[in-house]
């Protein structure tokens, strides 16, 4: 011991000692105590809001998108079904270099350059973990050149998944519509949940009219995840007891058509090279038999993406393939809706059977010089209505308008439906234009608001301000067959559950029906129509040779006044597309009739020598006269 | 010293059947203590047990940690071996060999995670480890000689003594040992006969001084207090951790979700679960009883460790073996209150449970201290 310190003693520096261990004792059971009440805290007290904090942690919710509905046609034929197909998929989170990824991926020709930046955003705006489509359907070609160089790759990947297949591709593609890749705007329209899983929806068409019956129902995977939100193998979920039960996605209903596709696919062929449009209409009951519009487009396309240039060029294609023109197209309807003409004339006394009409080629108003010329510049001599009707002489109906007035033909043909959405059961229909006086004072101001006779005798013929869609010709003629029976166009007469089987039959929608005061002016005016394309003058007499049952028609040819971008045609170009619309209605058999016709071939020129033999045409095959009925 | 001649008596009994019978005279011959090694040796059992669970049943993790678990022991064995007045003598030098090392870490040492604080001397070390012995030791073998409770002079030296390692282990940077071995240090002045004004005085001073630490810290230092304040203020950042541990720990109730089956340590919800926070893991699959079951051991030990520090018969043997145990007690509080949310983050293991070589190491040398302080007590000359 080191006598020179100060003395140590030992006894009472082992008491201090023994002092401050019990004081850092008494501290540190304090301490403990603390931690161990925190314990208790945590796990007792708090145990519940705990417990249900680390479920929520463990597990999340996946939508499971329904299997899409399929479509048929009137007699059972696929029109759209659901195809396996292999999509590429970009999982954000897992790739490393974004920007590098699709460069790489558009130099392999997998996506276009220009929809990087598009991929690009989508990857940014959702959660890391879900996938975005790159492409929607690869080739073997490009799975095989894929597989090679995945591992280039990372976070991209081929996944199987069911898409949207079309087997008569352009010829339903107006009725039909398509699916494409749902838009911000579609999500607003539509109710987000159920869409949670689902990354296409109907575009257009029935595709888009039967949305929430062809979607079904989204079901819903519990699935455990780990903290970075990624599903965890099925083994190592054993660490969750009791997670909610899975809902199971109901599949979309199957659609059948009204369309008969047969009827369409002649349709699509009879216009094909053309412009133009053609709807056919079962008058007793609305039902659509056919409904095309020429040119067309593949919809297959859509439902499989793709890229921004393919669908510019879609879009700016002179002839408007996406333009569906047997609903939206608007056109003079010409000399179709003297039939319906002749009746408000019969009917208000402008006229009646015993009334004839000099016509000597042309028509002028009193105490005007301006000459209507009729079609036939010699005249038709002494008229009356059943051949003005079926030699669709022109000065007749030029110089009874007059008497009928404007006031009139708006009404009458107002009832046909003309100047009215059809209601159809799909979108974008166009309403057409019956002009009237109080029309003209709304779009017009000055003089041009007031109603002029000569506006009269011109709107007689179905020129001037008037516009018609082929599917409102065709129902008005419907309507006409019916001798005033009106329903709903439809292109979906029934539905079908795909899990129970049950049908559901949609029954036709019957509208207000045209009552006459002489229930026989149908009569007269369908005696005329069954002249023009059986009766010995008939304009379209050639058409309606031969056949085996009766029918009636009525030939139109709208002049155009206009071209759009007439810049963009060369000379001869711009002369055929002046040339005249060529529109035919009809309907067959006179009794009992099972099918009325609208068409048009734009640039078509005449329409009972284009449009009526294909009239005639979709006649002969829906009534089974067609060219292979007797094989 | 009537209470010192009986104890004498009883330890000169070298005849006297040792409890365990056999097994008990290998213990005695090997210089080690029979209930300080069971307790040990139970923590670690019940570490390796939920370490399974927490690096997810990974058998190859688990053998990595049993042979640290292996040379920690032979480590507290070797050091059971040396005489504490061989390891007093020694204690300068160790000191300043320490200190050595720890300006070598901050000039040449290797970059890790963020911080400086390996050093490649053949194996990777920490020196800052070592001086979570160093310093205790060197404050005790200065205050061996003196007659307690020291003096201001003396406390003043002995403030340098820890505070100049400390700094240099904070600058490295990293705050839990730093803060572990001045309270090591510290512990030593404590036992010593600090006076109790002084401690108050202290505990007064330290607010501003928390203040100049503040000012100090490391951005990521502050954050670590600040998510303390308010875990939910950044959930899925700087606060995650606390956050996620607490839901652990509630989530496992009084009985736990059982072993293995935590879904929040297997889905890695929890960060840092077999290390810093295995506790958490703990708490989910064993429950409360797990959680007080690991605490009770933990003071069984430290118990165990004060009352070999009691009866220790110098000054230098008996600071160093209270200081040994009761830094052993600040680690599982600073862990435990951390995980519980009641500390900041500091990157304090749980003792001998959380995965990972070098603090164990330290840990069970410094046991090994404690065990041959208890039992080279007969060949000291007092």
């Amino acid at each position: 011991m080191d006598l020179l310190s100060p003395i140590k003693d030992h006894h009472s520096e082992r008491r201090l000692f023994i002092a401050r261990v019990a004081l850092a004792s008494t501290i540190g059971i304090l301490l403990l105590g603390g931690v161990v009440a925190r314990l208790v805290q945590l796990q007792v007290v708090d145990y519940e809001v705990f417990a249900e904090q680390s479920q929520g942690n463990r597990y999340r919710i996946e939508a499971v998108p329904p299997t899409r509905g399929l479509i048929f046609d009137r007699r059972g034929r696929v029109i759209a079904e659901n195809l396996p197909a292999y999509q590429l998929e970009l999982i954000p989170e897992q790739v490393e270099d974004l920007d590098d990824t699709l460069q790489r991926l558009a130099a392999m020709k997998l996506i276009a350059a220009e929809d990087i930046e598009n991929f690009k955003e989508l990857s940014r705006s959702g959660p890391g973990f879900k996938p975005v489509a790159l492409k929607l359907r690869l080739t073997d070609e490009e799975i095989a050149n894929f597989a090679l160089q995945r591992a280039r790759f990372p976070g991209v990947d081929f996944q199987p998944r069911l898409i949207r297949h079309y087997p008569h591709g352009e010829a339903t593609a107006h009725a039909v519509g398509y699916v494409g890749a749902l838009s911000k705007a579609d999500l607003e329209r539509l109710e987000q949940s159920e869409y949670a899983g689902t990354n296409q929806t109907g575009k257009t068409g029935v595709e888009s009219g039967y949305e929430a019956a062809l979607h079904g129902d989204v079901g819903y995977n519990n699935v455990v995840t780990n903290a970075l939100g990624r599903r965890v193998p099925a083994d190592s979920r054993d660490v969750v007891d009791a997670l909610p039960d899975n809902v199971t996605a109901a599949p979309g209903e199957d659609v059948y058509l009204s369309l008969d596709l047969d009827l369409q696919l002649l349709a699509t062929e009879a216009l094909r090279g053309q412009r133009g449009a053609l709807v056919a209409i079962d008058p007793g009951s609305g039902d659509v038999l056919a409904l095309v519009s020429a040119p067309s487009f593949d919809p297959n396309k859509f439902a499989v993406g793709m890229s921004t240039s393919e669908y510019s060029a879609l879009q700016n294609d002179l002839d408007q393939p996406l333009f569906n023109r047997a609903i939206r197209g608007a056109y003079p309807p010409g000399s179709t809706i003297k039939p319906m003409l002749s009746i408000a004339m019969l009917e208000t006394g402008a006229t009646n059977l015993q009334h004839t009409t000099m016509c000597i080629g042309y028509f002028s108003l009193p105490n005007s010089t301006h000459r209507y010329r009729d079609w036939k510049p010699e005249g038709h001599g002494e008229i009356d209505i059943v051949n003005a009707i079926a030699q669709s002489c022109d000065v007749y109906f030029y110089e009874l308008s007059v008497d009928l007035g404007i006031d009139n033909i708006h009404r009458y043909l107002d009832m046909f439906g003309l100047g009215h959405r059809s209601g159809i059961d799909i979108r974008g229909e166009h309403r057409g234009l019956v002009p009237s006086r109080e029309w003209k004072q709304n779009n017009f101001s000055g003089y041009d608001a007031r109603w002029y006779n000569g506006e009269t005798v011109i709107a007689s013929i179905g020129q001037g301000y008037m516009l018609a869609t082929p599917l409102q010709l065709a129902s008005a003629i419907a309507t006409v067959a019916t001798r005033g029976e009106r329903y709903r166009p439809r292109l979906v007469a029934a539905s079908q559950n795909t899990v129970t089987g049950e049908r559901t039959l949609y029954p036709p929608e019957r509208l207000d029906d045209i009552r006459l005061q002489d229930e026989s002016h149908w009569e007269t005016v369908i005696l005329g129509m069954h002249e023009v394309m059986q009766g010995a003058k008939g304009t379209a007499r050639a058409a309606g040779a031969n056949a085996e049952y009766q029918m009636a028609g009525k030939s139109g040819t709208a002049q155009v006044f206009s071209v759009a971008q007439e810049d963009e045609y060369d000379e001869d170009e711009i002369e055929f597309r002046l040339r005249d619309h060529a529109l035919f209605v009809a309907f067959a058999p006179l009794e009992n009739p099972r099918i009325a016709v609208a068409l048009i071939v734009e640039n078509g020129s005449s329409g009972s020598r284009v449009a009526a033999p294909i009239a005639r045409a979709i006649m002969d095959e829906y009534l089974g006269y067609g060219d292979d009925a007797g094989n | 010293m009537a209470m010192m001649r009986e104890t004498d008596a009883r330890l000169l009994d070298t005849n006297r059947v040792a409890p365990l019978g056999e097994f008990g005279r290998i213990l005695k011959r090997l210089n080690l203590d029979g209930p300080l090694l069971g307790g040990l040796l139970l923590i670690c059992a019940l570490g390796l047990f939920v370490l399974y669970s927490a690096v997810g049943e990974n058998m190859r993790l688990l053998v990595n940690q049993m042979v640290r678990l292996g040379v920690a022991l032979v480590a507290m064995i070797v050091l059971a071996q040396f005489p504490p007045d061989f390891l007093r003598r020694w204690t300068p030098w160790g000191f300043a060999a320490g200190l050595v090392l720890l300006v070598l870490v901050l000039t040449t040492g290797e970059v890790g995670q963020g911080a400086r604080r390996w050093l490649d001397l053949g194996v990777r070390f920490q020196p800052s480890e070592a001086m979570k012995l160093a310093v205790p030791m060197m404050a005790a073998w200065y205050l061996h000689d003196r007659s307690l409770p020291p003096r201001f002079g003396q406390l003043l030296l002995l403030a340098i003594l820890i505070v100049v390692p400390t700094i240099l282990i904070a600058r490295q940077p990293d705050l839990g040992t730093a803060l572990l071995v001045a309270a090591s240090g510290m512990i030593v002045i404590v036992l010593a006969g600090l006076p109790i004004r002084l401690i108050i005085a202290l505990a007064v001073l330290s607010v501003p001084g928390a203040y100049g630490l503040w000012q100090l810290m490391e951005d990521y230092q502050k954050q670590r207090v600040l998510t303390l304040i308010d875990p939910n203020s950044d959930p899925l950042g700087a606060g995650y951790n606390i956050i996620q541990s607490k839901i652990a720990i509630g989530s496992g109730g009084l009985f736990g979700k059982g072993w293995t089956n935590g879904s929040q340590a297997h889905l890695e919800y929890l960060p840092e679960r077999d290390t810093d926070f295995i506790f958490a893991v703990i708490g989910e699959e064993l429950g409360l009883l797990g959680a007080l079951s690991l605490l009770l051991l933990y003071m069984f030990v430290v118990a165990r460790g004060l009352y070999i520090a009691m009866q220790a018969p110098d000054t230098y043997s008996r600071l160093l073996a209270g200081s040994i145990s009761l830094t052993f007690f600040v680690y599982v509080f600073v862990n435990t209150a951390m995980v519980t949310g009641l500390l900041p983050v500091v990157g304090v293991p749980l003792p001998l449970v959380s995965f990972g070589g070098t603090s164990m190491v330290t840990l069970m040398a410094g046991f090994g201290i404690l065990m041959s302080i208890h039992s080279h007590r007969k060949l000291l000359p007092h």
